[in-house]
Parts: C-alpha cells; sequence; structure tokens
C-alpha cells in the first residue's frame, strides 16, 4: 500500500545567530490513509516543526515529502493544500477577527476556486452542521465564541476542502477538560465519516492512547521510536518512551520513580554526542556516547522500531 | 453592526460634536477678548488725530464697551443664524474671505494626505514583509529624515533646487497671471504637496509597518497560509485589514491637523490657505475671521475623528459603536 503522506529524510534548520538549530534531525515517516499517526515528545522536541512541514508552512533544509508517492515541490505544494490541511493549538488566535465565520469556513474552497459561490455557501452549511456549530453561527465572527466552539470553526475550516490529512497540532491543549473529550469525539466521528487519516502532535500520552493507530516518539528532533500503539504502550522498546510512559499518571497506580529520568533535554544549538538521550538515559554505556543508534525493529516485533543500542 | 445602531452612534456623536463646537467657541471667543489691543487701537494707530471721543463712538459701534459675555451672546445669536460677521481686515463677509482660503487648503491638504497615504502603504508593507531586511532598513532611514527634517528647511531646498535652479516649477504662488488652465494650477501645487506629504508619509509609514509586522506575527496569518492562500492574499486581506486600526487613529488625528496647521509650508510657498488666514487674522485683531477659520478646524477635526470610529466597526467587528 502506498502511504498517504511520506517524510524522507527530513531535516529543518534555523539560523540562531551564527550557530544553527536543528530542530528536526533525519525522520522519515509516513501517514496511511485513515490512520491516526501520534506524533508525541516534549516541548521543543521538533513536534510541531514536523506537522509545519507536512502542512507546507515549513520548508525542510533537506529530505523529500511524498503524497501518495508524488513527490511534492513548489510547484505542485499548492494543490497539495487540498489534501493535506492543518488544526492549530491557539483557537483564539488561529482565526481572523475580522472574518465572519462563514468566510473563514468558505475561505479554502474560495482559494482553491472549488464550487460556485451557492455551492460553497451550502457546503459551508453543511460543513457547520457537521462540526455541530449552531446555524446562526455563520453570520457571527469568532470573538463571540468559546474556545470550544472555536476549535470546531477551525475543524470545519479545514474539512472544507476534503482532504485525506488533517495534521493536529495539539488541537485541545488550550481547551478545558470537559470540552476536550468533546472535540476529540468530534475528531474521531469525522474521521469514520470521511476517512480522514490524522497527524495528531500532542504531549497527553493519554488522549494519544485513546485515538492513535500508531505513535512515534521525538527527541531533540530525532525519532526515537515508532510503534503500533497497542505495542507501545504494552512494552515500550525505547528507555525514553518508557520513561515517558511511566510518568504518565494514572489512577490506582503509586508513582513509579524507578526509571523517572532526570534534568532538562540537551539544547537543539548543541546536541550530545552518539546517542542524543544518553545524557538522561539509566542504560547509557560508553557505546550511547560515540554511535549514533539506528531507528532498527525490536527484537521479535517487526512493526516497533526504536533507535537504541539496549532496545528492550 | 446593525443599520439602526449606526444611526443612533452618529446622532449621537453629532450631538457631542455640537457641543464640542459651543464649548469651543466660547474658549476661543474669549482667548481672542483677553488679547491685548483691540481692533480700534489698531484702527487708529495710523490715526495720530483720533481724539478720544471718536475713540469711544467707534467702541460703540463695534460694541466693544459691552462686557465680553454680552458681545458672545451677540455673536452666538448671529452665528447660529448663519451669519458670521465682518472680517475687519477684508472688508467683506467673513464666509466670502474664508471660502477661498478652505477650497485652496482642501486641495493642498487632500492632494497631500492622499499622496502620502499611498506612500505609506506602499513603503510600510514593503518594509514589514522583511524586517530588518535591505528594503526595510532604506525605507526606515527615509520615514525618519521625513519626520526629522524641519518642513521650513525642506521647503527652502525645493524651492532652491526645483524652482531657482532647475527652473523646473513655479516657485510660490496658485496660479500664474493670464494662465487659467488646470495644468498651470497643479504645477504650482507639486511644491508645497511635496513638502507636506513628505513629513506625513514619514510618520505614517512607521505606523503601517509596525502595525503590519505585529499583524503578520498572529496565528491567523498562519492558518491563512495554511488554508493555501497566496501571499498577496495573505498580506493585504488577512494582515492589511487587522493592521489598519492604529493607522486610521493617526491618519484621522493628523487629517485634522491638517487643516489649520500648515502654516509654515503656505507662508513659504505663498498659498493662500487656511492655516495663513487664521495666523493674518488673529495678528490683525479680526476676530470675526480668526473665531470661525479655528471653529471650521475644529469642525474638521471633529468629522474625521468620527469617520475614523465608524472605519474602527467595520475594520474590527469586536469593536461596537
Amino acid at each position: 500500500m502506498t502511504p498517504l503522506v511520506a517524510l524522507d529524510g527530513i531535516r529543518v534548520q534555523f539560523p540562531a545567530g551564527r550557530r544553527t538549530l536543528t530542530a528536526v534531525q533525519d525522520v522519515s515517516l509516513h501517514v496511511n490513509p485513515g490512520e491516526t499517526l501520534a506524533l508525541v515528545g516534549e516541548s521543543g522536541s521538533g513536534k510541531s516543526t514536523i506537522g509545519n512541514v507536512i502542512a507546507g508552512l515549513q520548508r525542510p533544509t533537506t529530505g523529500a515529502i511524498r503524497l501518495r508517492g508524488q513527490l511534492l515541490e513548489k510547484a505542485t505544494t499548492r494543490s497539495a493544500r487540498r489534501d493535506i490541511q492543518i488544526i492549530f493549538q491557539d483557537p483564539f488566535g488561529a482565526l481572523d477577527p475580522r472574518m465572519p465565520v462563514s468566510a473563514i469556513i468558505a475561505e479554502p474552497l474560495r482559494i482553491q476556486r472549488l464550487g460556485t459561490s451557492a455551492e460553497r455557501a451550502a457546503r459551508t452549511a453543511d460543513l457547520a452542521d457537521q462540526v455541530g456549530l449552531p446555524r446562526d453561527a455563520l453570520n457571527r465572527y469568532p470573538h463571540e465564541f468559546s474556545g470550544g466552539q472555536r476549535q470546531r470553526i477551525a475543524i470545519a475550516r479545514a474539512l472544507a476542502p476534503q482532504p485525506a490529512l488533517i495534521v493536529a497540532d495539539e488541537p485541545l491543549s488550550a481547551l478545558d477538560v470537559s470540552i476536550q473529550s468533546q472535540i476529540l469525539n468530534l475528531l474521531g466521528a469525522l474521521q469514520q465519516a470521511h476517512g480522514l487519516a490524522y497527524l495528531f502532535i500532542s504531549h497527553d500520552l493519554a488522549v494519544v492512547n485513546h485515538l492513535a493507530d500508531r505513535v512515534a516518539v521525538l527527541y531533540l528532533g530525532r525519532l526515537v521510536e515508532v510503534a503500533p500503539r497497542a505495542e507501545l504502550f504494552a512494552s515500550p522498546s525505547h528507555p525514553y518512551t518508557t520513561a515517558l510512559l511511566e510518568s504518565m499518571p494514572r489512577i490506582g497506580h503509586r508513582h513509579r520513580r524507578a526509571v523517572a529520568i532526570h534534568g532538562e533535554m540537551p539544547s537543539p544549538l548543541d546536541p550530545p554526542p552518539g546517542c542524543v538521550f544518553h545524557t538522561r538515559c539509566p542504560k547509557a554505556q560508553a557505546v550511547c556516547r560515540v554511535e549514533p543508534p539506528r531507528l532498527d525493529p525490536a527484537p521479535g516485533r517487526p512493526a516497533q522500531v526504536a533507535a537504541c543500542h539496549f532496545k528492550a | 453592526m446593525s443599520r439602526p445602531a449606526v444611526k443612533r452612534f452618529i446622532l449621537a456623536r453629532c450631538a457631542q460634536a455640537s457641543i464640542v463646537l459651543l464649548v469651543m467657541s466660547f474658549v476661543i471667543y474669549s482667548l481672542i477678548g483677553l488679547m491685548p489691543g483691540d481692533p480700534i487701537d489698531l484702527m487708529i494707530a495710523s490715526n495720530p488725530g483720533a481724539t478720544p471721543e471718536v475713540v469711544a463712538h467707534l467702541r460703540a459701534i463695534y460694541g466693544l464697551d459691552q462686557p465680553i459675555l454680552l458681545r458672545y451672546a451677540h455673536w452666538l445669536a448671529a452665528a447660529l443664524q448663519g451669519d458670521f460677521g465682518f472680517s475687519r481686515t477684508h472688508s467683506q463677509p467673513v464666509m466670502v474671505v474664508l471660502l477661498p482660503a478652505l477650497l485652496q487648503t482642501c486641495k493642498l491638504m487632500l492632494s497631500s494626505f492622499v499622496l502620502s497615504a499611498a506612500l505609506a502603504f506602499l513603503l510600510g508593507i514593503w518594509a514589514s514583509l522583511k524586517p530588518g531586511g535591505i528594503a526595510d532598513t532604506i525605507i526606515s532611514l527615509f520615514a525618519f529624515a521625513g519626520i526629522s527634517v524641519p518642513v521650513f528647511w525642506l521647503a527652502l531646498m525645493l524651492i532652491l533646487v526645483v524652482a531657482v535652479n532647475w527652473h523646473a516649477l513655479p516657485a510660490s504662488g496658485i496660479s500664474t497671471v493670464g494662465d487659467a488652465s488646470l495644468r498651470d494650477q497643479v504645477r504650482h501645487l507639486i511644491l508645497p504637496v511635496t513638502t507636506l506629504a513628505l513629513a506625513n508619509t514619514g510618520q505614517f509609514t512607521r505606523f503601517v509597518r509596525a502595525a503590519m509586522i505585529e499583524t503578520l506575527r498572529m496565528d491567523h496569518i498562519r492558518t491563512a497560509r495554511a488554508k493555501g492562500a497566496g501571499e498577496r492574499r495573505v498580506v493585504l486581506i488577512h494582515a492589511l485589514r487587522n493592521a489598519m486600526i492604529p493607522v486610521v487613529t493617526v491618519m484621522a488625528l493628523s487629517f485634522g491637523s491638517l487643516f489649520s496647521g500648515a502654516l509654515i509650508t503656505e507662508t513659504m510657498f505663498a498659498q493662500p490657505g487656511m492655516g495663513k488666514m487664521i495666523y493674518d487674522a488673529i495678528l490683525g485683531n479680526d476676530f470675526n475671521l480668526a473665531l470661525t477659520g479655528l471653529l471650521f478646524a475644529t469642525l474638521v477635526t471633529l468629522l474625521s475623528n468620527l469617520l475614523a470610529d465608524l472605519a474602527y466597526s467595520w475594520l474590527d467587528p469586536r469593536i461596537a459603536l
């Protein structure tokens, strides 16, 4: 099966004064049609940068992006917007304050010149229905809505051009917990109805466990583990993944401190040599300080790959 | 923003404006009354033979022997009926003197305002696209020069270089005697309009640039890019409209002051406009003319602010009237 979107050796660097900040280092990933791939990691691990690269908001320094096997060049990215849309974390800032909701939702259609204006109006009303916005919402402005409703507006806008993939960049983090579950259920229902694929960027492992098909774990801009959800949560292979899971608060479990990781993530301006995790890794040996590990299948689990010399 | 709300807002603001005008008229009237000397002093200055009886008689004719409150009441009663009195120095009704000056000022101010606003948008947006880039550095330098160069110096340099050295344009006046063509009038406007526009362009450009840089960093700009909007649409539709509020404020405020405050430019280029007229009227103790002129300037300021407020609510739906 051809993946819907595939990243191949993506590296993203930003100039930081005289030095270079490497936000994403040689990341290769794919998203299959209709699946939810969760991208997890600490702040500064490069999650959002990868999301922006896929959504076409950030040009990678090196590497290739393929959509249904076809290489996305500058000339083709414009039409690729139809297939890849993005939802952002902050629903308050993400909507143009001087556009009525109907114009916000219909704008991707206008830009792509899809349909007549009557068809676009009908589609806009239909989208508002699908995301559970009240009918009178269309003539109002973003500031008249709560955070959850604004996120619904953002979702309707992302759905408008009938994309195959929606990049959801921490779409729940700015919302109240009660609203989070509503939006989560909405995302699930829309996936069922339209066969959407999601790249779901999150640091909330409980949410990831709830909706992901596969999970990719990032550390300091590098992929450390990619695995189907069940395998990853049941038997994490990389020590970092293990530590992340241990840090998850769970009702009825005493917090075990045995493998908790200490310290801060190193600066991406000055990544450690060898395995980037060795500064905080409980399993680190001499080889880890010299030799960067490759992303290989875990022993006996071909679908689960991890970048560790001593993977479980 | 509903239609009845707009109507109510405009009516309320007009009521406010008339109160402001009333208060201003009293304040200006009192200030002119407080100035040392009166028209009679100026009239008899060239006539040493005037006896005290003649002086007292003249004062009585002009009503200057009455208390200032009573004089103001008389003036107000007449003004409310559309009679703004007689200009002493011009020996003509005030409106006959004022209207041509107002027309000249409109030509000068509107063209320089439109020119500087257009230039400011062009340069400000251009500069904001890449803050710190080459275009931004050059445009900012130009903007600072526009703000800091004194108007009289700029006017002198333009006259010296363009009019005297190059003989390209006339140095002063509004038309060549015996030439009534539009082309001639436009040629006379170019230098004063340029002088006035340059200072404003600098200021406006700074504001457009700052507002655009701030807006272009906002999240909804990223959303617009994610929708696939081209750079032109992102900048002109999503960013510019959101950046307009501070720009509109500054432009509205300076529009009002343009109408009364272009004295230096009008003097340097011998343009018979409002600034020069008010200045001469005050010096000549021609209080009817000075008063009406200043009230007109107040009215223009009030109107431009009203327009700015209406523009706010059109630009930003979060602002209720």
